[in-house]
């Protein structure tokens, strides 16, 4: 799960992490009592969405008053935000941060992730601040400076020492990193995250360290343990589906293609997009219905997949294990009663008791067509959804 | 032979009683699946389905002899039955769970490295050696004793391959789901060097998924050390970078885990690389049917080479 920059701040701010004074606001007179109350010289406005790349984009900008603070609040607030991470569609800005000005000196990289290969989390901390980290891995990965934790001892402060002097920094700003990195390591833990950066974190002209951007990625599969995050999420950074399908914890990604599709399992259901685009036609979503697929299940993925108005045709292809195919074909034909589905429909079937689905299909008195394999039913599809392209 | 588990295999499940483990434990006893003990807390002294169940694993290992462990919890409780497995000195565990935190993974990983446990999953369908021993959730039915051993990501994916091999009649010696999570017990690498290693595995098929890099490493292992004829697949070549697949371990971040860089690694190792996932089946006959012929050859060169010296 995503969270906003000025949410990820505060969380950190909790943890002992230095950031800079700010308020967030969705309206220009706000923002302009904010830039008062700071006082500094300067202030920044920050225009919050879940994707990178904002300063690029226009999102990101110096007042030089609380007038002007309120101008550009103004002008961010209802704008569509184009980065290199929004896609070309760009996102709807809805509320902005104002912060202080800093005199900084010095712009550097820290982030804490999961290593999968090793099994660890690692920290991570380069020079190149204010660069996007792939960006660095790829043209200068000697700047990447990486320490393993152990999951045992947890971050240590030579863990710290390491990285600041490797960095090149003083003496005296290593000693500060001691405390700030474990901070940061403490708020990694603590949130279950899967991804925490600082990027970039300051170094200022009175030698404090302050992380002035900050990202935080829940582990979804840790939220259970904070019911408090809940209300981190926002619905409006969302695809209105994607929303819709969480709601039935149903693994749905919307695409750009004409051939929706419902399967069982991921990796089943990656492949089945895969063979539909080497049949020459285009995947409208990905959608992983699970193991225990009922009716309402089925019902409820359908009336997501359908309400999609690219959607041309739909593929299921399930391989019943567990889920049994006669179970499986009942929900098929209710839910396309039900929901009076006009498009063509593809069910390849396979598995425990698969003819005895097949046979419902065919007796419901509704027009499936049924495929024999996964690459019959791909093409069939892209047929039905009017050929290849 | 097979890897890692066969009819001789001694098993409990954690979680016997519960809805998913009672139901599974049937399914794998009429597959044939010796299941010497079940471990519910508070339920020892009870008997489920003719096995007698314990209160904890160390009393179910003892007393039986069991020495793998498959586990129906809930993934809040995973990493602690995982651990609970790492201490009752296990060989083998089996995590099925989905939803395990990665951070309780992260503790269960530093563990198993200091023990002598090897661990399988988690959210994963299992292990199945065909016609000897089935402990997962894997569909019996579609399987086939034979000699292509296959390891994946996924679980239906999985399924899928072995259905065309079976319908094939090419037979699996053991089919090993390693799970779509970030963090899991035992990687593709593992299980191709155990394949490597059994006499009775001929083949191997391969199937991965994006995100990480372990079929890269794999692939360089396979490059130097694997003789055997390897069919490979990777599921996502469609699919958006940044975007969980489903899989918590399924995404492509800061462009990299691409199924394009996994083909070429698999390319570059002489895997036999298949596009279409409807195709892994006829792939692997091919290979076996030239790898066939190949060593008829080979036997019929070296039995008239044995004639022209006995001449």
């Amino acid at each position: 799960m995503k969270i906003h920059e000025y949410q990820a701040k505060a969380i950190l701010a909790k943890f002992g992490v230095t950031v800079p004074r700010g308020e967030v606001v969705t309206k220009k007179d706000e923002a302009r009592a904010v830039a008062e109350r700071l006082g500094t010289p300067v202030t920044v406005v920050k225009a919050q969405i879940h994707a990178g790349g904002r300063g690029k984009g226009g999102g990101v900008k110096i007042a030089k008053s609380p007038e002007e603070a309120a101008s550009l609040a103004e002008h961010m607030l209802g704008m569509n935000l184009v980065t290199a991470q929004t896609g070309p569609e760009g996102r709807i800005v809805r509320r902005v941060l104002v912060e202080e000005g800093l005199d900084i000196q010095r712009e550097i990289y820290l982030s804490v992730l999961v290593d999968r290969a090793v099994g660890a989390p690692v920290f991570m901390a380069s020079a190149a601040g204010g660069m996007e980290i792939e960006e660095v891995a790829h043209k200068h990965p000697e700047q990447i400076l990486r320490e393993t934790i152990h999951a045992e001892t947890g971050f240590q402060p030579y863990h710290a020492r390491k990285l600041a002097f490797g960095l090149g920094l003083s003496a005296e700003l290593a000693h500060a990193a001691v405390p700030f990195m474990a901070a940061l390591y403490r708020a990694f833990v603590e949130t279950d995250s899967s991804l925490l950066e600082i990027n970039p974190c300051v170094v200022t002209g009175d030698g404090r360290l302050i992380a002035l951007d900050a990202k935080i990625n829940f582990d979804d599969n840790a939220l259970y343990r904070h019911p408090e995050y809940k209300d981190l999420r926002d619905l409006d950074e969302e695809t209105p589906l994607e929303v819709e399908a969480s709601k039935y914890k149903l693994n749905y990604i919307k695409l750009d293609g004409t051939i929706a599709c419902m399967v069982n399992g991921a990796g089943l259901a990656m492949a089945t997009m895969d063979i539909i685009k080497l049949s020459g036609g285009n995947p409208a979503n990905f959608l992983d219905v699970g193991g225990d697929a009922s009716e309402e299940r089925v019902k409820n993925a359908f009336r997501i997949l359908i309400s999609d108005p690219n959607v041309k045709a739909v593929f299921i292809n399930v391989f019943g294990g567990i889920l049994r195919c006669d179970m499986l074909a009942s929900g098929i034909v209710s839910a396309a009663k039900e929901l009076r589905i006009a498009v063509p429909i593809v069910v390849r079937m396979e598995g425990t008791n698969v003819s005895e689905g097949q046979e419902i299909l065919r007796n419901s008195g509704l027009n499936f067509a049924v495929a024999d394999g996964m690459k019959d039913g791909a093409e069939k599809a892209v047929k039905l959804a009017g050929g290849a392209r | 032979m097979s890897i890692l588990v066969n009819s001789k295999t001694r098993v409990l499940v954690q979680g016997l009683t519960g809805r998913e483990g009672s139901f599974h434990s049937q399914q794998m006893i009429d597959y044939g699946t010796k299941i010497v003990a079940g471990v519910t807390p508070g339920k020892g002294g009870t008997k489920l389905l003719g096995v007698p169940v314990f209160n904890t694993v160390a009393e179910a290992a003892r007393k039986t002899g069991a020495t793998v462990a498959v586990a129906f919890v809930p993934p809040a409780f995973a990493a602690d039955g995982i651990l609970e497995a790492i201490d009752a000195g296990l060989e083998l565990a089996i995590c099925i769970a989905e939803g395990v935190p990665v951070l309780d993974m992260l503790r269960v990983a530093a563990e198993l490295k200091n023990s002598k446990t090897r661990l399988i999953g988690p959210n994963c369908p299992g292990i199945i050696s065909p016609g000897q021993c089935k402990l997962g959730i894997m569909p019996g039915s579609i399987h086939k004793r034979g000699h292509v051993g296959v390891v994946s990501r996924s679980g239906t994916l999985t399924y899928e391959a072995v259905g065309q091999l079976s319908k094939l009649g090419i037979g699996q010696s053991t089919c090993v789901g390693i799970g779509g999570d970030p963090i899991v017990g035992t990687q593709f690498l593992d299980v191709i060097k155990l394949f490597n290693e059994d006499p009775d595995t001929h083949a191997i098929v391969m199937i991965g998924e994006i995100g990480g890099n372990n079929e890269e490493i794999a692939a360089d292992y396979i490059k130097k050390h694997v003789k055997k004829p390897v069919v490979g697949f990777i599921a996502g070549q469609t699919a958006p970078p940044g975007r969980r697949m489903g899989h918590a371990g399924a995404i492509i971040s800061g462009g990299k885990g691409t199924a394009k860089e996994k083909y070429a690694a698999m390319r570059a190792a002489g895997i036999h690389t298949v596009q279409s996932p409807a195709e892994i089946g006829e792939t692997m006959a091919r290979v076996l049917g030239k790898a066939k012929s190949r060593s008829k050859a080979r036997k019929s060169a070296a039995s008239s080479k044995k004639k022209a010296k006995r001449k």
